[in-house]
C-alpha cells in the first residue's frame, strides 16, 4: 500500500478529485440504476443541419444508461489513479469519468425525453463565446501587471456601440468595428488612471464598470425605448457555415456553422497564444507583468508597454461584447452583459493566466450554464433551483480538483514607477 | 574604457544623497566603492546606469560627455551592472532572461534564440561556467543566478561593470569564486566598479578604494591599508572590529529543541529534524545562507509557525503549541529578521511600539482603556536606558534610522524576564556604530546568565559573537562546532559540505 505522503501535493490533490469522482459513479450506479424502476428511453440527437451523418439519433433506457456510463466513470476513475501511481498525468482518466457521469445523469434525468446534444454543445459554445473574449482582455492586462476589474464595463460598451450604430446604419459591418473601440475608450481611462496617475486598480475598474452600467442605462431609458425602431433595432450576423468543415458531423454545427464574431474569436485566441509565448512582444510583455524592474534594466519601458496592452485588452473585450447585439439579438438590453465580465475574470483565474486554460474554463462555464437551460426547457423534473446551480458547483469542483493552487503574475496590480532608492 | 564621474548631486526632499561626488574608473582596474548602508552608493550607481537622474554633474566615458536618460543608454554606452537584487525574471529560463531587451525574432515575429544561445554558451565555457541555457531562474541557487547576471551584462559587450554589495548573498565559497571570476574580467580588459560594505572582500580585490559616507566622497584608500584604518573612514571615528568578549561561567540548558520538524502549507519540509541545546550564558549561533531555514527555525520556537513537529523546551517545560504571547511571556525575547515588517508597527509612535506586548499589563492597561501618560513615561526611561535616539518617544517608529528602530525592537524585548534570547539577523543593514551597540547588548545577555539564539548570514558576527556555531544547510543542522573553527571549515559547511 502506498503510503498518501509518497506523493507530491498536486498528486494528492488529483487523487482526492478521481475519489470523489468514484464516488459519485458508485453513488449514481447505485441510485440511477439500481434503485431505478422504470428503463424509460432516453434520445440522444446528433444532427442539426445538413451535415453527413453518422447517426441520426441514439436511444438508450435510463437504465442501463445509468448503468452502461455509471461503470464507465468508475473505469475512468480507477484508470486516473493507476495512472498516478505510475507517475504519470490522469488528465485521460479524469476526463472519461467527467464525461461518464455527465452522460449518466442525462440518461436518468432526460429519461423519456429527447436530448439534441448537438445542439446543446453549440448552445454551450455561444454562452461561452462573450467569456472567452473577456477572458481574453483580462488576460493581456494581467500578465503585462495591470488588474481589469472592467472587463464587464468593456463587454458593456461594446454591447451598446455596436448594438446602437448597427441601428442606426442598418449595418452590421459598422457595428462590429465600432465595438472595439468602445472597449478600447474604456481602457483609454483604466490605463491613464491606473498607469499615469497609479490609482489602486481594482477600485478603478469597479469604478468604471460603475460608470458604463449608469452610462448605458440612462441613454437606454432616455433615448433607446423611446427611440426604438430607429435607435434599437439592429441587425444581426447570420452564421456562415465554412465549406466542408461545417458538414462535419457533431463538430460542423458546434464549431464551423457560426456567426463571424466565433470565427474572430478562434482568430483572436490563436494569435494571442502565438504572441505571448513566442513574440518578443509576449516576452516583454510577461516581463513586465512579473519583474518590472528587471524589465526597466534592460531598457523596456514599462508603462508605456503596459499602456498598450490595455489599450489592445479593451479592442477585445469591446469587440466580444458585440456578441451580445449583433452577434445574437440585433437589440440592446438593460445591463444585458449580467456580470459576463466578472464570470470571465474568474475564468482566467481558474485558468491560470493562460490562454488555453482560460478557454477551457469559459467552455466548461458556458457548458454548465447550457445544460442548466436545456434540462428546464425539456422539462426535467429536478427542482430549478438546483439546475441553477449546476455552474456553480462544476466551478467549485474543477476549481479544487484541477486546478490548484494557482499564481498569478507578480507585479499583478502593482504601479511601477522608478524607486528613489537610496 | 574608463568611466568619471563628476559633480554628482541627488537629493530626495530634503536627503542629499549624493552630493557633488567625483570618481574615476581607469581603463582595466577594479575600483572598490566602500561604504556603510544608506551612505549613498546604490543611488550613484542608479543614476550611472540610467534609473535615476541626478540633479546636477556629468558622466564622461572614455573622456567624452554622454548624456543617461534610460538604462538603455547606459548599455549603449558599453556600462553594464549587476544589481544587488536580481534583475531576473524568476519563471524565465535563462537563455529568455539573456535575450530580454536585446530579442532577435524571425518570420511572423517569432523570437529566435538561435544566436543568443550560441554566444551564451560560448561566454559561458570561455569562463568555465556550467549553465543551462533552458533552466528556470527559480530553480538555480543564487550563486548561479549571480552567474546569469554577470553574463548577461557581458553578453552586450559592457566594458564597465558595476557589480552593487555582489556578495551579500552568496556563501564564503561563492565569493571566492565571484573574486576571481571579477579578477578574471579584469585581465580581459573589463573596467570593474565593485560596490561593498565588506572590507575583507574590498582588500583582496580593488586597485583603488573610494570612501563614501553620507553622500560624500571622503577620502581614498590602498588596498594595503588595514581593516581597522577602512573601518573608521567609513564610520568617520574609531571603530571597535571585535566586540570583548570574556570568559564566562556556563549554566544549566535554558533551550532543548528536539526533532524538530517545520512545514510549508503544501508540505514540504523547511527545517529537517533539528536537534540542539542552549545553555544559560552562552551564545549558539545558527550559521548559514539565507533561505536554509533560519527563519522558519527562529519563528517556530516562539510558535509562530504551523505544521511543526517535534519538541522545544524551556527550562524544562515543553513549549510546543502554547500561544505566540505565552511563549513570550515564559521568558523569550524574539527579534525578528525585518524590523521594518515584522519588529515594529512603522505608524505607531515609538512608546506604542515598546508596549506591544505588555499593553494588557499594568500600568498600561487599566479595564479596558490604556493609560497614555504611563505608556510615555516607560518609553522615556527605556530611550534612555538603550540610546534610543528620537526628538520624542511619541514620533512614529517608522522616523527613526534603521539602528535606532533596532534599539527599539532591544528595548522592548528586553524588558521583560527573559530567560532565552533569539536574535535573527540583528545586525542586517545596520550602521557600524550600531552594530556595536547591538553586539554588546547580546554579549551583556550572555554575561548575566541567559541563553542566547542567534541567527546570522554574517560569518565575521558568528565569529564574534558565538560560542557554538551550527550550520544550517537545506533544513538540516549540519555540525555544531567550537567557535574556533576555522572560516575554510565554516564556509564549506555552509555549501552543504560535511565531512
Amino acid at each position: 500500500m502506498l503510503s498518501l505522503k509518497s506523493f507530491t501535493a498536486t498528486q494528492r490533490r488529483q487523487i482526492g478529485l478521481l475519489t470523489v469522482l468514484l464516488v459519485i459513479a458508485i453513488f449514481e450506479f447505485a441510485s440511477f440504476g439500481l434503485n431505478n424502476s422504470h428503463n424509460d428511453p432516453t434520445t440522444f440527437g446528433f444532427t442539426l443541419g445538413n451535415e453527413w451523418v453518422l447517426i441520426h439519433k441514439w436511444v438508450i433506457g435510463s437504465q442501463n444508461g445509468a448503468y452502461l456510463f455509471s461503470l464507465l466513470a468508475v473505469i475512468g476513475a480507477v484508470g486516473g489513479l493507476f495512472l498516478i501511481r505510475g507517475k504519470k498525468s490522469p488528465a485521460a482518466g479524469t476526463a472519461i469519468a467527467g464525461v461518464a457521469l455527465m452522460m449518466g445523469f442525462l440518461c436518468w434525468a432526460a429519461a423519456g425525453k429527447f436530448i439534441p446534444l448537438t445542439g446543446m454543445l453549440q448552445g454551450s459554445l455561444l454562452l461561452a463565446v462573450p467569456l472567452v473574449f473577456g477572458s481574453m482582455s483580462g488576460l493581456l492586462c494581467e500578465r503585462s501587471g495591470v488588474i481589469n476589474i472592467a472587463i464587464e464595463g468593456q463587454l458593456l460598451a461594446g454591447a451598446f456601440a455596436s448594438g446602437v450604430v448597427a441601428s442606426l446604419t442598418h449595418k452590421t459591418t459598422w457595428g462590429l468595428l465600432v465595438a472595439p473601440l468602445a472597449g478600447a475608450l474604456i481602457s483609454l481611462l483604466l490605463a491613464t488612471f491606473a498607469i499615469k496617475f497609479s490609482v489602486d486598480q481594482v477600485i478603478l475598474g469597479f469604478v468604471l464598470n460603475v460608470l458604463v452600467i449608469g452610462l448605458t442605462d440612462f441613454l437606454y431609458k432616455k433615448l433607446l425605448i423611446p427611440y426604438q425602431s430607429t435607435w434599437n433595432s439592429g441587425p444581426s450576423f447570420s452564421h456562415i457555415e465554412i465549406p466542408l468543415l461545417g458538414k462535419l458531423p457533431i463538430l460542423g454545427p458546434i464549431f464551423f456553422n457560426q456567426t463571424i464574431i466565433v470565427y474572430l474569436m478562434y482568430l483572436i485566441v490563436s494569435l494571442i497564444t502565438y504572441s505571448l509565448f513566442k513574440t518578443k512582444w509576449g516576452l516583454r510583455t510577461r516581463s513586465v507583468g512579473e519583474h518590472p524592474t528587471a524589465a526597466d534594466s534592460v531598457g523596456i519601458d514599462v508603462n508605456k508597454l503596459r499602456f498598450r496592452n490595455v489599450l489592445i485588452a479593451g479592442l477585445v473585450s469591446g469587440l466580444g461584447g458585440a456578441y451580445f447585439t449583433i452577434g445574437s439579438v440585433g437589440s440592446f438590453g438593460k445591463e444585458m452583459t449580467a456580470g459576463a465580465g466578472f464570470i470571465a475574470l474568474a475564468a482566467l483565474i481558474f485558468g491560470k493566466w493562460t490562454p488555453m486554460g482560460a478557454v477551457s474554463a469559459a467552455l466548461l462555464f458556458g457548458f454548465a450554464d447550457n445544460l442548466q437551460g436545456t434540462l428546464s426547457i425539456i422539462g426535467v423534473s429536478i427542482p430549478s433551483e438546483f439546475m441553477l446551480m449546476i455552474p456553480y458547483v462544476a466551478t467549485i469542483i474543477a476549481v479544487s480538483g484541477l486546478v490548484g493552487r494557482v499564481r498569478a503574475p507578480k507585479a499583478d496590480g502593482i504601479h511601477y514607477s522608478r524607486g528613489g532608492s537610496h | 574604457m574608463s568611466l568619471e564621474l563628476k559633480g554628482i548631486t541627488k537629493s530626495f526632499g530634503s536627503l542629499v544623497a549624493n552630493d557633488s561626488i567625483d570618481l574615476l574608473v581607469n581603463d582595466g582596474e577594479i575600483l572598490a566603492i566602500l561604504g556603510e548602508n544608506g551612505a549613498g552608493k546604490s543611488t550613484l550607481m542608479n543614476i550611472v546606469y540610467g534609473l535615476l537622474k541626478p540633479d546636477s554633474g556629468e558622466i564622461r566615458v572614455n573622456g567624452e560627455v554622454i548624456t543617461i536618460n534610460e538604462p538603455s543608454d547606459a548599455l549603449a554606452a558599453g556600462i553594464g551592472m549587476v544589481h544587488q537584487h536580481f534583475m531576473l525574471i524568476p519563471v524565465f529560463t535563462v537563455l529568455e532572461n539573456i535575450v530580454l531587451g536585446h530579442e532577435a525574432t524571425s518570420k511572423f515575429g517569432k523570437l529566435d534564440l538561435t544566436k543568443a544561445r550560441e554566444k551564451l554558451l560560448a561566454l559561458a565555457a570561455d569562463f568555465g561556467f556550467h549553465i543551462d541555457p533552458d533552466a528556470l531562474i527559480e530553480n538555480l541557487p543564487v550563486g548561479v543566478q549571480q552567474r546569469v547576471e554577470i553574463l548577461k551584462a557581458l553578453m552586450y559587450d559592457a566594458k564597465i561593470l558595476i557589480l552593487d554589495e555582489p556578495t551579500a548573498v552568496l556563501t564564503p565559497q561563492e565569493t571566492d569564486e565571484l573574486l576571481e571570476v571579477v579578477k578574471r574580467l579584469r585581465s580581459q580588459g573589463t573596467s570593474i566598479i565593485f560596490i561593498s560594505h565588506k572590507l575583507r572582500e574590498v582588500k583582496a580585490l580593488a586597485d583603488r578604494i573610494s570612501v563614501i559616507r553620507r553622500g560624500k566622497v571622503v577620502g581614498s584608500a590602498e588596498p594595503s591599508a588595514s581593516q581597522e584604518e577602512l573601518a573608521s573612514l567609513m564610520v568617520g571615528r574609531e571603530v571597535n572590529l571585535a566586540p570583548d568578549k570574556t570568559a564566562h561561567e556556563i549554566k544549566e540548558v535554558i533551550l532543548k529543541v528536539d526533532g524538530l520538524t517545520v512545514s510549508d502549507p503544501s508540505g514540504r519540509g523547511l527545517v529537517k529534524d533539528v536537534s540542539f541545546e542552549v545553555r544559560g550564558g552562552e551564545v549558539l549561533a545558527i550559521a548559514g545562507v539565507q533561505g536554509n531555514g533560519q527563519s522558519e527555525l527562529a519563528q517556530a520556537i516562539i510558535n509562530l509557525e504551523d505544521h511543526v513537529h517535534g519538541s522545544i523546551s524551556l527550562g524544562g517545560k515543553e513549549i510546543k503549541g502554547l500561544s505566540v504571547h505565552q511563549s513570550l511571556h515564559e521568558g523569550i525575547a524574539f527579534i525578528p529578521e525585518s524590523r521594518e515588517d515584522d519588529g515594529l508597527i512603522a505608524t505607531f509612535s515609538i512608546a506604542d511600539n515598546l508596549i506591544l506586548d505588555t499593553h494588557r499589563e499594568k500600568p498600561f492597561a487599566k479595564g479596558i482603556s490604556l493609560s497614555p501618560r504611563a505608556v510615555v513615561a516607560d518609553a522615556e526611561l527605556k530611550a534612555k536606558e538603550f540610546d534610543i535616539r528620537a526628538q520624542s518617544v511619541k514620533d512614529p517608529a517608522s522616523s527613526l534610522s534603521g539602528g535606532n528602530k533596532q534599539k527599539v525592537v532591544l528595548a522592548r524585548e528586553l524588558s521583560r524576564p527573559v530567560q532565552l534570547l533569539v536574535a535573527s539577523q540583528p545586525t542586517r543593514g545596520l550602521d557600524v556604530g550600531s552594530i556595536e551597540f547591538v553586539h554588546e547588548r547580546i554579549l551583556a545577555e550572555r554575561d548575566a546568565g541567559r541563553a542566547v539564539l542567534l541567527f546570522s548570514t554574517e560569518l565575521d558576527e558568528v565569529l564574534a559573537l558565538a560560542d557554538r556555531i551550527a550550520v544550517m544547510y537545506a533544513g538540516k543542522i549540519l555540525a555544531i562546532v567550537d567557535s574556533n573553527v576555522s572560516r575554510e571549515k565554516l564556509g564549506l559547511l555552509m555549501a552543504g559540505v560535511a565531512e
